[in-house]
């Protein structure tokens, strides 16, 4: 018998607006498992970002339940609030980078803050900087980069802490092909070596087909379709997570 | 295409760990050209001038009452040369059997006269001009109200037989008047003192809150990449603490430029009373604390700005 994996992120009914405006999102329901590749969709104005604020714990809905790593979101105190975050990795639409720090102390921002040793730190962002081609630019700060290069040390930030959710918004928007298919191997190889389990939103339709088990979640005018249920209820078991596996410092070489 | 590497592990606890780095990486870069620091300099330098002058005031009122507080003059009013010398005579008899007189004086005519002469020229005589006699009396300590009365009594039982009166005046009391004065400019001292601090405190909460605004969308990122409140808070502490240490160090400089000029100008009039207001070690070491306690108190208003702040985020 195939053990049922525990749910990770579950939203029950949950509602969202902005002040008193209408709803940006309506009833949405959904259950993110762990190792698990969801693609978040919509047209522009479906409440995709609105959607990613819930997840990433930047918003507070206005109903509905929302539980996060077996915890009720909505009656945890924000005091406790870091403790989760710091359990998800995020790729903001707008980078999000600050803009006094040199990318290497951008990317390292997540380790320092959870506490990391300082050791520690510049080994594991030389290494992502490295792999995303700015090593060269780790003194560059944000202003004096390329769109791409800045959305490269976003993610290299987002990923940094090997986090157990990774919530990208629009990642490859600003990077050529080339790069944007590198950069979603690295999700891939981060959900299927590590467990991390990983929701991109995006428009592009063709980034929808280069990960096969992945799970799409469409958003309609606040609305979250989902037909066949696949997203109430665990998808079918593939290789084994390695989410609480020692460290290694290469996933070997990525499909 | 090379494998990605995957960091390593981190650990996910809310411990304190290198913040004092991840702080001072962040902290926005204090603007020591800007106003604050010089604000906060201005109010110190006027808390100090106004503590030195506070605690000057004090000490001197403090002299001025050690040395009267336990003498009173006595006067003897008597027209007649004579019978004047006779009850003075008397009244220093009675006054020195009296348990809490220590010491009789009886002023000598001369030093009568040469106090009077600026007024009434060099050649009053007590013949022309009668003048009271007047004794100086020295207590064991400062008298009560009822004290003063009984050594009145005592006056009055010992002048009775030779037709005279004495009046007792105790120093402490017609000086009165100048102690209020010296305690109501304590006390304008000490207002001026809080209304600075008050003034210190609401520009520090001004530039925090303004620091916070300028640099909210950091905070942002901070708080969504799991930083806590108590890190952002310490990263705007830095901040406070530089640009407050240094407007306080500037403005304790330019409050002892003004004590030592002011000291210049006090010495010149060669005055006891005013000698008598000298500022002690101890008097020195609480104006040295006023830049400490300046620093505490915009460090606690940005560390509250900062907190109220925070609470209105998620």
């Amino acid at each position: 018998m195939t053990e049922r994996p525990s749910e990770i992120v579950k939203f029950d009914n949950v509602g969202l607006r902005y002040g008193t405006d209408a709803e940006v999102l309506s009833d949405v329901s959904f259950t993110l498992f762990p190792g698990s590749f969801y693609f978040l969709t919509g047209a522009s104005g479906a409440g995709k970002t609105s959607l990613l604020k819930l997840l990433y714990l930047a918003q507070r809905p206005s109903r509905g339940s929302i539980r996060m790593f077996g915890k009720d979101m909505i009656t945890l105190p924000r005091g406790r609030l870091p403790d989760f975050r710091r359990r998800l990795g995020v790729v903001f639409q707008n980078f999000r980078l600050v803009q006094h720090l040199s990318a290497f102390d951008n990317v390292a921002l997540p380790l320092r803050l959870a506490g990391t040793d300082e050791a520690k730190v510049q080994r594991s962002v030389g290494d992502m900087l490295e792999w995303v081609g700015l090593s060269h630019r780790m003194h560059a700060i944000p202003e004096t980069m390329s769109g791409g290069e800045q959305q490269r040390v976003a993610i290299a930030r987002a990923v940094i802490a090997r986090p157990q959710v990774l919530i990208a918004d629009e990642p490859t928007g600003n990077v050529d092909p080339e790069m944007a298919l590198k950069l979603l191997r690295l999700f891939e190889a981060l959900n299927h070596r590590v467990g991390t389990t990983v929701i991109v939103a995006t428009h592009d339709v063709h980034l929808l087909k280069k990960v096969p088990d992945s799970l799409i979640m469409r958003l309609n005018k606040g609305r979250l379709s989902d037909p066949t249920g696949a997203l109430r209820y665990p998808p079918a078991p593939k290789s084994k997570p390695a989410a609480t596996g020692s460290r290694t410092d290469s996933l070997g070489a990525a499909k | 295409m090379s494998a990605p590497p995957v960091p390593e592990e981190v650990g996910q606890e809310l411990g304190l760990g290198p913040v004092k780095e991840v702080t001072t990486i962040l902290a926005p870069p204090a603007r020591l050209s800007g106003p604050i620091p010089w604000v906060i300099a201005i109010l110190i330098a006027l808390v100090v001038i106004a503590a030195a002058g506070g605690l000057s005031l004090r000490n001197l009122a403090d002299n001025a009452r050690a040395d009267l507080a336990d003498a009173v003059t006595v006067q003897i009013i008597e027209a007649g040369l004579d019978d004047r010398t006779a009850q003075t005579e008397a009244a220093a008899t009675a006054l020195g059997a009296h348990p809490l007189v220590t010491s009789v004086r009886v002023v000598p005519e001369t030093e009568l006269q040469a106090l009077l002469e600026p007024w009434l020229g060099v050649s009053v005589a007590s013949d022309n001009v009668p003048i009271p006699a007047l004794i100086d009396v020295e207590l064991s300590r400062s008298a009560s109200t009822d004290e003063l009365a009984q050594l009145q009594s005592a006056l009055d039982t010992a002048l009775e037989p030779l037709g005279g009166e004495a009046r007792v005046d105790a120093q402490s009391q017609w000086l009165r008047p100048v102690y209020d004065a010296l305690s109501a400019l304590q006390y304008l001292a000490l207002a001026l003192i809080t209304l600075v601090s008050i003034a210190t405190a609401s520009a520090v909460w001004l530039a925090a809150r303004n620091a916070f605004i300028n640099h909210r969308e950091t905070v942002e990122i901070v708080h969504l990449l799991g930083g806590t409140d108590a890190q952002v808070t310490r990263i705007f502490e830095r901040s406070v603490l530089r640009e407050a240490a240094f407007g306080a160090v500037i403005g304790l400089l330019v409050g002892l430029a003004a004590l030592w000029l002011l000291g210049q100008q006090f010495a010149s009039l060669d005055s006891g009373m005013v000698s008598s207001g000298g500022l002690a070690l101890t008097d020195w070491l609480i104006i040295a604390a006023i830049p400490v306690g300046g620093v505490m108190l915009a460090l606690i208003t940005g560390r509250i700005t900062i907190g109220y702040a925070l609470r209105s985020m998620l």
